[in-house]
């Protein structure tokens, strides 16, 4: 088991022809997720070839639409790898075709196409994750995204987290227990899928034993995350936030992290945390001790 | 900045007096010949400018002049002064408070609204709360002439301003929208002598991810009062953000890299206080030329003592950071001056400090873990 990912979802790429669509179709089909088509309205009815993970030849066709991918393969996944200037089109074009999973890579969107595409969402049946993230892992079973399926194989572990590379080395420093799922849900100040989202999610999933929740500095979602725990989640939560030492008003890569005032900042997160008894690490690597200790009593 | 939000709200037909930037004391004193009674205003992206003395009102254009010369140069909150604005003195009856904004937390807009007093809003909001009126709107709807009529009932202002009030919600909406921003506020919206609704101030914050519409936008950024190592650093495509350490820091990844800050902090705490000098974040790419851009961008800061740089290898395997570092090595030459910490780790590990190894550069030092890595950067930077 796993949240909104499993070795059965059939992905399509949007911008499969791309360049980092190409790049990552690739690595995606390596670690054996069922990628089965890809969309591009200007090559419709090409196909593009790539490897499977047993090494052998596999002829992906090329859709003009995510609508007629859906219908001719039975995806259910969907992955943007659209320019920022596309990226809104592609998203009302997954949700009106009725993908079940959107998982946004593209960075740089600007984010009022972002809320457009949030109040888009309203009522209907697709949950998105991103934009500007890494995407989702199911370890051993498939890869929406660009998370590099190497670092970590499955075991009792969620992880949720704002940034990529914060996910890439939290599992690398769990990778002794292993991942039921790891999601990487972007750093804009409007994303998709929250932590609570994916908290819910891994509260109901029976393989998870234990979240990972990675925060950074900006907004209140950490604080919120905190409230939801305090009440809907029953499994040991470890935290980590990152940012203590970034300086007031200043943006550092996301633009999500801004510290406005006192709240936001990584101390206000840690405290609105540890106040609802999540444990929260100093350092990546003490995070994953704390971790370890609790997976070790259970 | 003031001026700038002018502009825009010029260019989108919201009443208001852009009045005349000036650069010296003569050039303010030419403005307020053409104004006649007006106020210097220091144009400084920070707030609280009038009680920082950063506001004068001048009778004359010698006062203009002498208001000019004394705000010019100075620091409001740490900026320096180089623009003074003159605007017309306005004889205010009342002030009142509008903004849009994006909530974050509900994921849609906000308009934010108040006829209960413009400038004190944050003591109105503490002191009053029901007097600030904030009124949610769904991107995806927006604000028509309905949704301004109910922003305005709401916030109620006087009948004889209705009408006007309608006309200026929907032209700031204009701005909102058509510019990308993400806070648009008036402060004061103000109720002039007979009746007339203008902005006498405002802030517009504009979404740097939407410059591939707004070519236009580029004009407002604002070169003199950026650090001259991050004007460097932006000609070279980084992320750059100077701090005030000894320990140069270079990463992959925003999280990553806001993650080094803190752990060099906390072994910083071993070693005499040493403090991250930056943050840098050169994406997923680490080629040598990166890498050596970053490096002479860090380098170029007198206060860095020693380096830290943390890679971790996902997409990019550590081969390829590992062969980008020697190469930026040899890019630099003699520049490489300093003692560079290296921590790798990630895909392809053992081959990556593998190449490091071989290398052996003097100047470098690989650390296993980001921890001892951190420490042993903090002591170097110590030393």
């Amino acid at each position: 088991m796993s949240i909104y990912l499993n070795k059965d979802s059939k992905v399509i790429v949007q911008g499969i022809t791309g360049g980092e669509g190409t790049k990552h179709t690739a690595l995606m089909l390596k670690c054996g997720t069922q990628v089965v088509g890809g969309v591009n309205a200007r090559k419709a009815g090409t196909t593009v070839t790539h490897k499977d993970a047993d090494g052998n030849d596999v002829e992906l066709p090329v859709f003009g639409s995510v609508k007629e991918a859906m219908a001719e393969t039975g995806a259910d996944v969907s992955v943007a790898f659209v320019p920022p200037t596309f990226t809104k089109d592609a998203c009302i074009e997954a949700i009106d075709a009725g993908i079940g999973l959107l998982v946004v890579i593209t960075e740089g969107v600007p984010v009022q196409d972002t809320a457009e595409v949030f109040a888009y969402l309203d009522g209907k049946s697709t949950r998105m994750i991103g934009p500007n993230c890494p995407g989702i892992i199911t370890p051993g079973e498939a890869l929406a995204g660009i998370t590099p399926a190497t670092i970590s194989g499955s075991g009792p572990v969620g992880l949720v987290s704002k940034s990529g590379t914060l996910t890439y080395q939290m599992m690398f420093e769990l990778r002794d227990y292993g991942f039921s799922t790891a999601i990487g849900i972007g750093g804009d100040p409007i994303v998709g899928t929250t932590h609570i989202d994916a908290l819910e999610a891994f509260e109901n999933d029976p393989d998870t034993k234990a979240i990972v929740m990675i925060g950074e500095i900006g907004g209140d979602a950490e604080e919120r995350a905190a409230d939801y725990i305090k009440d809907h989640v029953t499994k040991p939560v470890v935290g980590y936030v990152a940012g203590f030492t970034a300086p007031e008003g200043k943006t550092m890569g996301h633009a999500g992290a801004i510290v406005s005032g006192s709240s936001g900042t990584a101390q206000a997160k840690k405290d609105a945390l540890e106040a609802v008894g999540v444990k929260v690490g100093k350092t990546p690597s003490e995070t994953a001790q704390l971790m370890r200790d609790i997976l070790q009593s259970m | 900045m003031e001026f700038q939000a002018k502009e825009l709200f010029a260019k989108h037909d919201v009443p208001g007096t852009p009045g005349i930037v000036a650069t010296t004391p003569a050039e303010a004193r030419a403005a307020a010949e053409k104004l006649g009674v007006c106020v210097v205003k220091a144009q400084v992206k920070a707030g609280g400018r009038g009680k920082a003395g950063g506001v004068k009102l001048a009778k004359t254009p010698d006062e203009a002049e002498e208001h000019a010369t004394a705000i010019l140069g100075m620091e409001i909150k740490g900026l320096t002064v180089h623009r003074v604005l003159i605007a017309p003195a306005a004889s205010i009856e009342e002030e009142y408070y509008f903004s849009f904004l994006l909530d974050r937390a509900n994921r849609q807009y906000l308009c934010i609204a108040s006829v209960e007093g413009g400038v004190e809003i944050e003591e109105v909001a503490k002191t009053n709360p029901d007097a600030v009126k904030q009124i949610p709107i769904n991107p995806g709807t927006g604000v028509d002439e309905a949704k301004a009529r109910e922003i305005v009932a709401e916030a109620g202002f006087p009948e004889a301003l209705v009408e006007q009030a309608v006309t200026t919600v929907l032209n700031l909406w204009k701005v909102f929208v058509e510019e990308d921003a993400t806070l648009v506020e008036v402060n004061p919206l103000a109720r002039l002598e007979g009746d007339i609704l203008e902005a006498l101030d405002g802030k517009v914050s504009l979404d740097e991810n939407a410059e591939f519409r707004h070519p236009d936008h580029a004009q407002f950024e604002d070169k003199d009062e950026a650090d001259p190592l991050e004007a460097m650093a932006k000609e070279k495509n980084l992320n750059y953000v100077k701090l005030d350490g000894s320990v140069g820091i270079i990463g992959n990844g925003a999280g990553l890299v806001m993650s080094t800050l803190d752990v060099v902090a906390y072994a910083g705490e071993k070693h005499g206080g040493v403090k991250p000098a930056n943050f840098l974040d050169i994406g997923g790419g680490a080629s040598a030329q990166v890498m050596a851009d970053g490096l002479h961008v860090i380098l170029s800061d007198s206060q860095v003592k020693s380096v830290f740089v943390n890679v971790f290898g996902g997409i990019t395997s550590c081969d390829a950071v590992a062969n980008g570092i020697v190469g930026a090595l040899e890019i630099l030459g003699d520049e490489e001056s300093k003692p560079l910490v290296v921590r790798l780790d990630g895909n392809n590990v053992e081959e990556g400090r593998r190449i490091l190894n071989e290398a052996n550069h003097p100047m470098v030092t690989l650390v296993d873990t980001m921890d001892g890595a951190a420490d042993k950067a903090a002591e170097l930077a110590n030393a």
